[in-house]
């Protein structure tokens, strides 16, 4: 089993605890973690997505695919940055969404007094 | 009953996601590299100068994304201080009431400017090594943070913080608007000489960039911060 397979596994797990978490709780805060938490599998997945074979950073080092020695064996090695710097964008929205339903769930409480959402209509199912 | 309806959507989903990524799954590590990065880790050294592929796709190649991205940032900053500026007993703003002991303010004194030469360091070397204006961003923020734990509420400079946010925000778009007069009249096009390869001083435009998007980034996640207390509303 190779460590892409465990990565694609363990991505599709956070995934699922994620929207069990957002499925299953009444707790807005605990709604929120497990939107975090089905964030973080995403994450996962997309690095994943750009490995490859015994890839290395994509970083140019002296050794492995130094720009003056050749280039080429150097792409050969290193595993794909354009899902990395995806990630990087992916990771700051995640922050961005976690604060503000975090303020929106503060709101809520100031406006109802809970923040079970089987006791706010809007939201119950 | 909702518990057992959550496990049966969530199977089914994984399901889903199961059958869409077959392939993925029988064969997971492809032998080699998809065009685009490929062509990318190729023509990085050459037309960024950066040692750091990623970096180089995150502030050159794609240098419109990360500006996009600063922006959904700033909005969700101004969403927070809007949402939470309203509020009228703020439980967030209790927990700052406190001055954090003498322990906890000793210990920031000394470690305050430690932590901010970290981040300054991960910033500067984001074109050399795994780093960069993110990360180091976020690791000036919270020395705010740790500011506002010891009871610095008042000490926070609000004022200063906005003003530094909204001149990287120009800078970035400025330094951008002067690839456009630039022989490859390109925005974000990387208009310094790129320098030797692999030092400190490289990759022309770059580190600068990068520089100013940490700015952003530690102005931007402070206010996050001190906008959630509602402090931002009342400076």
């Amino acid at each position: 089993m190779s460590i892409s397979a465990i990565l694609y596994a363990v991505s599709f797990l956070l995934i699922a605890i994620g929207l069990y978490g957002l499925l299953a709780n009444r707790n807005l805060v605990r709604m929120v973690i497990g939107l975090n938490i089905a964030d973080l599998g995403v994450n996962i997945f997309l690095v994943t997505v750009g490995y490859v074979e015994g890839g290395i950073a994509p970083i140019f080092t002296r050794g492995a695919g130094d720009a003056a020695t050749g280039v080429a064996s150097a792409t050969a090695a290193m595993v794909d940055p354009v899902p990395q710097a995806l990630v990087l964008t992916a990771i700051v929205i995640g922050f961005g969404i976690t604060a503000v339903a975090l303020t929106l769930v503060m709101r809520i409480y100031a406006a109802t007094g809970t923040i079970d959402s089987s006791r706010l209509r809007g939201l119950k199912w | 009953m909702r518990k057992l309806i959550g496990v049966f959507l969530v199977l089914a989903f994984l399901f889903y996601l199961g059958s869409l990524a077959l392939p993925l799954l029988q064969d997971p590590t492809p032998a080699q590299l998809a065009s685009v990065g490929a062509d990318l880790i190729e023509r990085a050294p050459a037309e960024s100068g950066s040692v750091n592929v990623v970096t180089a796709v995150v502030v050159q190649f794609r240098g419109l994304d990360t500006l996009g991205e600063v922006t959904v940032l700033f909005v969700s900053a101004l969403g927070v201080a809007i949402l939470a500026g309203a509020l009228r007993d703020n439980a967030f703003r209790e927990m700052f009431t406190d001055d954090g002991g003498f322990i906890l303010q000793t210990g920031s004194r000394v470690l305050l400017p430690f932590v901010i030469l970290v981040g300054a360091a991960i910033v500067l070397h984001g074109h050399l090594t795994p780093g960069g204006g993110f990360p180091g961003g976020v690791i000036i923020a919270t020395a705010v943070l740790v500011v506002l734990f010891t009871g610095g509420m008042d000490r926070t400079p609000h004022r200063l913080l906005s003003v530094l946010e909204g001149a990287a925000g120009l800078a970035f778009v400025g330094l951008g608007m002067v690839g456009l007069s630039s022989p490859a009249q390109s925005f974000l096009a990387n208009t310094l000489p790129l320098g030797e390869f692999g030092t400190l001083l490289s990759a022309g435009l770059i580190p600068v960039m990068y520089a100013v998007v940490a700015i952003k980034v530690a102005s931007e996640l402070s206010n996050v911060i001190s906008g959630l207390t509602g402090e931002e509303a009342h400076a």
